[in-house]
């Protein structure tokens, strides 16, 4: 129900209208990092207050909401974002992919593909992926703004001259609509290919840094790499222990006290669909088999 | 045929370059023609306006007065005020080099040697990492680091080597133009001497004008076709090499000479 004590969505109408115009900057320039006055949240920096204030605005009435955590979506985090809307604007929640208007994630893009009447909103803790070697902001504008992004590729050089290959998993860097070269949050490279003409808008909020970015939908988006060392998605080479999913992304996860282990779906909702579809892997029949997202994130 | 006409066009071309701070005229109505593959010296005592005069020239400060030309690749002479900041990056990148004295200033010292030289290949676009690591390791040779520490941070490099890096780093995009400022300031006697010696062999080798700034006139000696001597700013000497330091014509580069005055 809506609470009357808040305004819809919580934030007031004047914070919102200034949180879409960034939005509205954001997807006219793909890749581009528009500060935005971020507010406090009742909630701490942690838990994605950036995401939290673009869900806020751009949720309606009819939107239904899926909040995600690394995949799942019953951690405490997505449980408490999902609740907070459910609260504030009294819009319909779900934890189904096709289901959901507007999806708030920290950390995964969901496995089934998104389509035109979608949001994918991300949480971001960092959004400048220039900042690991220049730690000036003034410089990395400069660097933006003149698009001199050999310095991504020094970052990439070191990986390799490091561990032999591209060791950087998560935050992989992409470049945006052939211009602007982004940080993808915390997302496993795996997740990567599927930001690249996404049929769904894409929005990134940073509630620390103030900054909101923006993929439009059916934008180029190119993970970055070298011609020799070409750009992988990583995936444990197994399929997932509760539905045999051979090309979703699996969590490793320890059963007991003796290193036992078994990898499943991160993304819960794909893996119980896949599972009520009739789809089975090695431990399907395992008791465990409900409490294995919780453990995911630990 | 068209080389030899390019010899004789400048290649950087500062026409009465002035800079003044408040009341402090730092650098005051500065002429000069550079050449390519021309060596010139600025000496002068502290504060007598060496390093001013070089950020001048390399576009980094702006000048109160005057202009700086530089001959572009294309062959077209342009003015630097008029160049746009994504056009004056890349000449930095590209046709031009800055070694500081100070080789912190002029590396990432938290990144590897490799990297370190490998910065302005991927910076104009090279996308290959075996190439990039390829020429790193050539240049490493060239200006005698082990390639064996091409993967070790500047961090962990002595002064005279984190130098020669930092000239590695500078020289691997073939410049045509290349300003110093005091290189060998920092360095032990010894150390001094060796990288002096590489600087000569380099310059010569790849046909290199360079604009270095020193106080060391043995340095001047060792590595300039032409001196200016600066005092308060002013450029009051100025001529080949040997001339300006075998028979100075103004006392106070005579006072310079003998050593009277303290660098
Ligand atoms: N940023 C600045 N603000 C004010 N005055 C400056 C600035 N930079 C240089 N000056 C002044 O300009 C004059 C020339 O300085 P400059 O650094 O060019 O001398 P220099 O010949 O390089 O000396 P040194 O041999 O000590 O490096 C000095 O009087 C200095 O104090
Ligand atoms: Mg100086
Ligand atoms: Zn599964």
């Amino acid at each position: 129900m809506n609470a009357p004590a808040y305004n819809f969505a919580y934030l007031d109408e004047q914070t919102k209208r200034m949180i879409r115009r960034a939005i509205l900057k954001a997807i006219a320039i793909p890749g581009y990092q528009v500060p935005f006055a971020s507010r406090e949240m009742p909630m701490p920096y942690g838990w994605g207050t950036g995401g939290v204030q673009v869900t806020a605005a751009i949720l309606g009435p009819q939107d239904v909401l899926k909040v995600i955590d690394q995949g799942s979506d019953d951690t405490t985090n997505a449980i408490s974002i999902r609740k907070f809307f459910a609260k504030t604007a009294g819009v319909g929640t779900t934890t189904a992919t096709d289901q959901a208007t507007v999806i708030q994630t920290r950390h995964r893009i969901p496995e089934a593909a998104l389509h035109e009447n979608q949001v994918l909103v991300y949480q971001v803790p960092i959004p400048e992926p220039l900042r690991f070697l220049e730690p000036r902001e003034t410089e990395t504008r400069r660097m933006h703004a003149l698009a001199e992004y050999g310095l991504m590729h020094v970052k990439l050089y070191e990986d390799i001259a490091r561990f032999g290959h591209i060791a950087t998993a998560y935050a992989y860097p992409v470049k945006v609509n052939a211009r602007y070269v982004m940080d993808p949050s915390p997302t496993p490279k795996f997740d990567n290919p599927k930001m690249d003409n996404c049929p769904a808008l894409q929005l990134f909020g940073a509630g620390r840094e103030k900054r909101i970015y923006a993929i439009p939908p059916y934008t180029q988006v190119v993970s970055l790499d070298f011609e020799d060392h070409p750009f992988e998605p990583y995936r444990f080479n197994a399929p997932c222990a509760l539905c045999g999913a051979e090309n979703s992304y699996l969590d490793e996860i320890v059963t007991d006290d003796r290193g036992s282990r078994m990898f499943v779906c991160s993304d819960t909702d794909y893996c119980e669909g896949r599972q009520a579809a009739g789809h089975h892997g090695a431990l399907s029949a395992a008791p465990y088999k409900d409490k294995a997202q919780g453990d995911a994130n630990g | 045929m068209a080389d030899l006409l390019e010899a004789d066009q400048p290649l950087l071309i500062a026409d009465s370059l002035s800079k003044s701070y408040g009341r402090i005229a730092a650098c005051r109505e500065v002429s000069f023609s550079l050449y390519p593959g021309e060596v010139l010296a600025i000496v002068g005592e502290s504060g007598s306006g060496k390093s001013t005069l070089l950020q001048l020239l390399s576009g980094q400060l702006a000048p109160s007065g005057g202009h700086v030309s530089y001959r572009m690749r294309d062959g077209v002479t342009r003015d630097l005020a008029a160049l746009g900041e994504a056009e004056r990056r890349l000449l930095f990148r590209t046709d031009w080099g800055f070694v500081h004295q100070d080789p912190a200033q002029g590396l990432r010292m938290a990144v590897s040697a490799g990297a370190n030289v490998g910065e302005r290949l991927m910076a104009v676009g090279w996308n290959h990492y075996g190439r990039i690591r390829e020429s790193a390791s050539d240049w490493l040779t060239r200006v005698e680091i082990d390639v064996a520490r091409i993967d070790d941070a500047p961090r962990t490099y002595s002064g005279g080597m984190r130098q020669r890096l930092q000239i590695a780093r500078n020289l691997v995009t073939g410049p045509l133009l290349v300003f110093m400022d005091e290189p060998t300031g920092g360095l032990d006697v010894s150390v001094q001497a060796r990288l002096l010696d590489l600087l000569r062999t380099l310059v010569a080798e790849l046909h290199l004008a360079v604009v270095i700034v020193t106080h060391d006139l043995a340095v001047a000696r060792l590595l300039s076709h032409r001196v200016m001597v600066m005092k308060g700013g002013r450029v009051i000497e100025t001529g080949l090499t040997d001339q300006v330091l075998d028979d100075p014509r103004e006392p106070y580069t005579q006072l310079l000479v003998s050593s009277i005055l303290p660098p």
